[in-house]
Formats: structure tokens, C-alpha cells, sequence
């Protein structure tokens, strides 16, 4: 039962920052600001949604599996926000606000 | 409680889907596919979990894996305009 329910909670708070990222990714004025909006959002949401899927999976391989996801997740959802970030301002985009 | 996941991560889809027609440079739309893509791999596992067939969760591994190396890719086709450049060294032979 508790388990239910923190399972419940991860996926909601997931399910709610998702489409806060979303929102931002759509109505942000530059692409930095939007590349913020989604990056940071992303990997917690990742987090959240695995850590309430693997409340529901108990000791099983399937755990382990979402592990193994969300351990690469975390790993690779920051770095390619990095290198499109790095690639951006490589290739002369300027940030909107900066004179 | 799945279910209303995956209205959810549709709906981010969606709006990302948007982004990546609408946007106005490159990188915006390399951004919403990115995002889309790690979208999807939420979807994948939460569909595993509807549908109780936990194999799906592989599926959801290798879309995570071909997910990040096709970015990087495609934004190294953006960079450099091709694939067989090297980097640095290559390039300063090419200006010659």
C-alpha cells in the first residue's frame, strides 16, 4: 500500500514536470532558454517515472532493467544537452538578450 | 494511474513536436527531437507496465542508447557539414 502510493507520487510529479518541460520548450523566446527548460527537466522527470516503475516492479529483473535505463539516462541526457549547447555557441548562435 | 502517464508524456511529445516544426534555427529542432526521444523511452517503459510485459523494457534500453548517439551524430553532420572529418587537424588541412 505504501508502495502504491509512492509509486503514484513519482509518476505524477514525473507526469507534471513533463509537461512543465514541454510548456518551456514550446513558449521560451530563444533557444537557449528552451534548451534550459528541457535539459534540466528532463533527467528528474526520466528519474521520477523509472524510480515509481520500478516501486511497481519490486525485486525483480525488471528493477534491474530500469536501472540500467536510468543509469544511462543520467548519464547521457546532460551531455547531449552540453554539446547542444556547446555546438550552438560554436556555430555563432547568440543568446536573444545579450547586447 | 498508466494510463494517465501516457496522456501526459504525449502530451509533452506533442509540444516538443511543435518545437521542432516551428523552430527557427537548427538546434531548436535538434533540442525537441532529443527531447522527444527521451520521451519515448519513458513511453516504452510505461507501456511495459500496462500491458504487464516487462520485455518491452530492452526495447526502451536500446531506444535510450541509439536515442543519444543519433544526437550527437546529427549534430556533428550540423558542425561540420560531413561525417569524414576528423576534427581540428583535418579541418586546417582542408583551408589550404
Amino acid at each position: 500500500m505504501i508502495l502504491e502510493t509512492l509509486s503514484w507520487v513519482c509518476l505524477l510529479l514525473g507526469a507534471v514536470l513533463g509537461i512543465v518541460g514541454g510548456i518551456g520548450m514550446h513558449r521560451f523566446p530563444d533557444f537557449y532558454t528552451r534548451l534550459h527548460a528541457a535539459g534540466t527537466t528532463d533527467t528528474l522527470c526520466a528519474a521520477l517515472f523509472l524510480l515509481g516503475l520500478g516501486f511497481q516492479a519490486g525485486l525483480s529483473l525488471a528493477a534491474v532493467k530500469l536501472g540500467l535505463i536510468f543509469m544511462f539516462i543520467f548519464v547521457t541526457s546532460p551531455t547531449a544537452s552540453h554539446s547542444l549547447a556547446n555546438a550552438a555557441m560554436h556555430g555563432g548562435l547568440q543568446p536573444k538578450f545579450i547586447k | 494511474m498508466y494510463a494517465m502517464a501516457i496522456i501526459a508524456i504525449l502530451i509533452t511529445v506533442a509540444l516538443a513536436l511543435a518545437r521542432a516544426l516551428l523552430g527557427p534555427t537548427v538546434y531548436d529542432r535538434i533540442a525537441a527531437v532529443n527531447m522527444v526521444g527521451t520521451k519515448t523511452v519513458l513511453l516504452i517503459a510505461v507501456l511495459a507496465f500496462l500491458t504487464g510485459r516487462h520485455d518491452f523494457l530492452d526495447i526502451a534500453l536500446v531506444y535510450a542508447l541509439i536515442n543519444f548517439i543519433g544526437v550527437v551524430a546529427v549534430l556533428k553532420l550540423v558542425e561540420q557539414g560531413n561525417f569524414y572529418t576528423a576534427g581540428e587537424s583535418t579541418e586546417g588541412e582542408k583551408k589550404k
